[in-house]
């Protein structure tokens, strides 16, 4: 696999050296009048052609890395606004993908058809306002319906609806790492502050406040399959962002105020461990993971372990030294499992009593 | 105003008499737009040597973050001992990386460059209007980018809170080393810097509006100048809200003040700010930041509009539609800045807002590319390496803008935010479509800065080919890497096992990126070797229409020897046929410079 992408590499850069060496070559004639350093018709042909050997090796490209890597890209949504989200990525998508295709190749093509030629002579067309009428409004006609569908789904996913009874769940950041509290049988979030934070209280939760005593706080985020979440993101120190990839969630949480988010998880971890694209990237990962404890055996490392797949929360927005490693797993199971976990967790109270 | 007493016609005895310059006025202290655009320039170039060196430092560990490189210890020294980069480092080479190469290569170097030099030469005018503000705005320019420079060097590094210096990262040297001195220096200079871009804009506006040649009136001026009037008013707008935002930085780095800060505890206490708010900041930074795109972007297609319109020997198509679109760029331009925020905890109708006026910014910049593409058809195209830049510009600026479309859909950006799908995006749209239109005015003007000297073409053509196959291999495999849902700003994506099946690409990107950067030696070369050998060409040797082609090759002040030329036409006859199309206008030549009267036998046409 690799070794194929250093073939491709190799091979496209030792044509353009062989086509510079052939520009070369062929543009030694004339070199000593004023005009030696102007394009020539040979010079014109040249890159003419080269013109259009360009836009076809973007074409390949684009074709070499969907074949290549679409196997990397995230699986399927696994939370209900997700789909939606999809859904409007794959229109733009093909709609980006048709304009863009037609118009890199009019541009290369024009490039190589209309190469000067001694004695030729351009066609002075200096205006046209139907056309300049068309391609506005054409424009104008595609975006309108982009911009009303993505600002209806933009909608659907931001303004949060209390009267479906979402679980709250805090999720607070720090450097480097991520707590989650639950907001307890009341599923109300205690009040918090920094100024509190002591000791075992990491998250500065007010003691006083009776809504705090039942809230849970977690290092590994549980969520229950098909209900709703609606998370509070809070950070301590600096910026950091709470991106759920795998459920297209993402929200910046900023220190000095509480920001939000909410989804509803429809795949459990096991279920996604069992989707067949989520099988194959985790026996490529694992094939690579396996190449390289060859070399650490040879080398007397320890081996790495090999990988399952876990839904992860990831920090993304540059946050200090080990912001790449900023990261907690979340763990999407059926709600009985979900409230089984939840009741052998310790209590607020009961945390601050030990 | 100083410029009026050129307004003159200046004879020559005049000149040998009155301007005895010693090497200190000529070459360092000049008040000569034509020697600081060459200032600007070079400034720029060995800025974008350090940045470009940086981009591909950091290639390297990501493509092979396990293995070890003496050249960290090399270059880096303690942040690389042993050939491990440390993460600190990392995070200082990005960041310095985006600063340098938005602001001091692609701002100062690409519109301090061209503005300076064609602005007076393409409108008729013996100098900006005012030679003394033009040569201190570069003076600033060097001495930010001295400072810049100098804070590589500092004890606890370089700001390395990312090029968007985001508060409370930026502001506390508990959060990050490079927060401290290295940061304290990065905002010095680019308040620095922020003067003298306000300086120069503001020369350019008043030289563009005051001091056109007769004849020239605002429907003649070539795309050029419209689009450095036009990036030097947005400047003027948009870089003081920067500066505002960077003062209040200071204050609450240096004076207690809580602008950005509020509720942190970080090494184990808690500071005392309270009700500031990072999210203002973003807001402000992001007002310069989003029109930043496009001072970078503007020059470049003004650029672009020139060489291909000349080299196609074709008028530009649709020049009204052309200055429309970048009055339209520019005005949308300073409503659209929110959509850098989607996620950052705004009020989500704010989100909806920017996505609808960030769509709308596609239009001019669809009507842009069409346009380019209408210009090469049916034309004579002489593929010279300024024409090759300029059409590379058009593809990656259609490449870029078309990902522009999902990023600025405020629902589609949730999942992309912060990943390499953004990195790809802008690189593509404003990166190497800036640098290709930098380019491009480079090979095209040369002879016009170095005083009729010209580049080597194959060297250009070996450049270019080179520079355009590895720019699509870098980035066009980096959407897939983003798509995949990888955060940018990562130390090494092998920290734990979901990205690791992303290492090949991340290692041919790595290579293309290798690749490209040799390439850019050859145009080093080229470009210094061409300074002191290069050929001398005709006077005008594209055949242009413009102004500046008139001007005496050898450098002297106020341009031209004798009278200013008066303007009589528009800047694009190209290939205009007489009233019974039996031949040019002018027979066997087929362009008509803008000082040509109108001929007799040919017609008037209102462009």
């Amino acid at each position: 696999m690799t070794a194929f992408l250093y073939l491709v590499v190799i091979i496209l850069f030792a044509v353009s050296v062989w086509q510079m060496s052939k520009i070369l070559s062929m543009s030694k004639a004339g070199e000593d009048s004023s005009t030696s350093q102007i394009a020539n018709d040979k010079d014109n042909k040249i890159n003419g052609k080269l013109m259009l050997g360009f836009v076809i090796f973007i074409y390949v490209l684009a074709f070499i890395s969907f074949y290549k890597w679409s196997d990397v890209l995230l699986p399927d949504s696994a939370s209900e606004h997700g789909v939606d989200i999809d859904q409007l990525w794959l229109i733009s998508m093909i709609i980006i993908f048709i304009v863009g295709i037609i118009t890199q190749w009019l541009l290369h093509y024009f490039a190589f058809k209309y190469s000067g030629k001694k004695g030729q002579r351009a066609t002075f067309y200096a205006d046209n306002d139907r056309l300049e009428f068309i391609w506005t409004v054409i424009p104008v006609i595609v975006l309108a319906g982009l911009i009303i569908y993505g600002l209806f789904t933009w909608s659907d996913i931001m303004n949060v609806d209390t009267e479906d009874d979402p679980i709250v769940i805090e999720l607070y950041a720090y450097q480097f790492d991520w707590r989650a509290r639950y907001a307890g049988d009341d599923n109300i979030l205690g009040d918090a502050n920094v100024r509190l934070i002591e000791g075992v209280n990491q998250l500065g939760l007010d003691a006083s406040d009776p809504d705090a005593q039942d809230d849970i706080v977690v290092n590994e985020l549980h969520l229950p399959v098909g209900r709703k979440i609606l998370f509070k993101m809070r950070s301590q120190d600096v910026l950091h962002s709470a991106y759920m990839p795998h459920f297209r969630a993402q929200m910046n949480c900023v220190p000095g105020m509480v920001t939000q988010f909410s989804f509803t998880p429809t795949k459990t971890t096991e279920e996604m461990r069992l989707d067949d694209e989520i099988i194959a990237k985790v026996e490529h990962i694992n094939s690579i993971r396996s190449e390289k404890n060859v070399a650490r055996a040879i080398a007397g490392d320890e081996p790495l372990e090999l990988y399952e797949f876990d839904y992860l929360l990831l920090c993304n927005k540059i946050c200090g030294n080990t912001h790449y490693n900023m990261q907690m797993k979340i763990v999407v199971e059926t709600e009985d499992e979900f409230n089984e976990w939840l009741s052998t967790q310790d209590n607020f109270a009961t945390t601050m009593k030990n | 105003m100083s410029a009026q007493g050129y307004a003159h016609p200046v004879t020559h005895d005049e000149h040998e008499h009155h301007h005895k310059e010693t090497f200190i006025t000529k070459y360092i202290f000049s008040t000569d737009h034509k020697m600081i655009s060459k200032q600007y320039l070079i400034t720029g170039l060995f800025m974008g040597i350090i940045g470009i060196a940086m981009s591909l430092i950091f290639r390297l560990q990501l493509a092979w973050p396990d293995k070890q490189f003496t050249i960290y210890e090399v270059l880096l020294g303690k942040w690389g001992e042993d050939g491990i980069m440390d993460p600190s480092v990392y995070l200082a080479l990005v960041t310095i990386h985006g600063t340098i190469m938005v602001f001091f290569v692609l701002t100062a170097g690409l519109s301090g460059t061209f503005s300076n030099l064609l602005i007076p030469l393409q409108i008729g005018a013996r100098d900006m209007a005012s030679g003394f503000l033009n040569m201190v705005s570069y003076w600033l320019f060097f001495l930010s980018s001295i400072i810049m420079v100098m804070s590589l060097f500092v004890e606890a590094g370089p700001a390395s809170a990312g090029w968007t210096v985001y508060p409370p990262l930026s502001a506390l040297p508990q959060a990050i080393p490079g927060s401290g001195a290295g940061m304290t220096l990065w905002l010095v200079s680019m308040t620095i810097f922020i003067a003298s871009s306000l300086l120069g804009s503001l020369n350019y506006i008043v030289t563009v509006l005051n001091l056109r040649t007769k004849g020239m009136s605002m429907t003649r001026l070539p795309l050029t100048i419209w689009a450095f009037f036009v990036t030097a008013i947005i400047g003027v707008i948009s870089f003081p809200v920067l500066l505002s935002a960077g003062l209040m930085m200071v204050m609450d780095r240096s004076f207690g003040t809580s602008f950005f800060l509020s509720d942190i505890y970080i090494a184990g206490e808690v500071l005392h700010n309270q009700g500031g708010s990072p999210v203002l900041f973003e807001h402000l930074f992001w007002f310069l930041g989003h029109p930043e795109v496009y001072i970078v972007l503007l020059p470049a297609l003004g650029i672009t509009s020139e060489v291909i319109a000349t080299n196609a020997r074709k008028p530009i198509f649709g020049y009204r539609a052309m200055v429309a679109s970048i009055l339209a760029i520019a005005f949308l331009s300073t409503i659209v800045w929110g959509h850098h925020m989607f996620i950052s905890g705004m009020n989500p109708f704010l989100g909806s807002v920017f996505t609808f006026t960030t769509l709308l910014i596609a239009i001019p910049s669809a009507v842009k590319a069409f346009n380019y593409i209408t210009t090469l058809w049916k034309g004579n195209l002489q593929l010279n390496p300024a024409m090759l830049f300029s059409i590379g510009l058009v593809s990656t600026f259609i490449t870029g803008g078309l990902t522009g479309i999902i990023l600025g859909d405020s629902a589609l950006d949730i999942n992309v935010h912060d990943t390499y799908f953004v990195v790809a995006h802008f690189h593509l749209v404003m990166g190497i479509s800036a640098l290709y239109g930098l380019f491009a005015g480079v090979y095209h003007w040369f002879p016009k800065m170095f005083e009729g000297r010209m580049m080597n073409k194959n060297l250009g053509y070996v450049h270019f080919w080179i520079t355009a196959i590895g720019a699509y291999g870098v980035f066009f495999p980096m959407h897939f890497i983003g798509m995949a849902g990888l955060p940018r700003r990562y130390y090494t994506n092998s920290a734990f096992p979901y990205f690791d099946d992303l290492a090949d690409v991340n290692v041919v990107i790595s290579i293309f990126a290798f690749i490209t950067g040799a390439a850019q030696l050859v145009f080093l070369y080229n470009f210094i070797h061409s300074m002191f050998y290069g050929k001398k060409g005709p006077k005008n040797p594209w055949n242009s229409n413009t102004l500046e082609w008139t001007a005496e090759v050898k450098h002297i002040h106020g341009n031209w020897d004798g009278p200013i030329p008066e303007v009589h036409r528009w800047a694009y006859d190209y290939s205009k046929l007489n009233k019974d199309e039996s031949d040019y206008v002018i027979p066997g030549q087929d362009f008509v410079p803008q000082h040509i009267p109108l001929q007799d036998n040919e017609e008037e046409m209102n462009h």
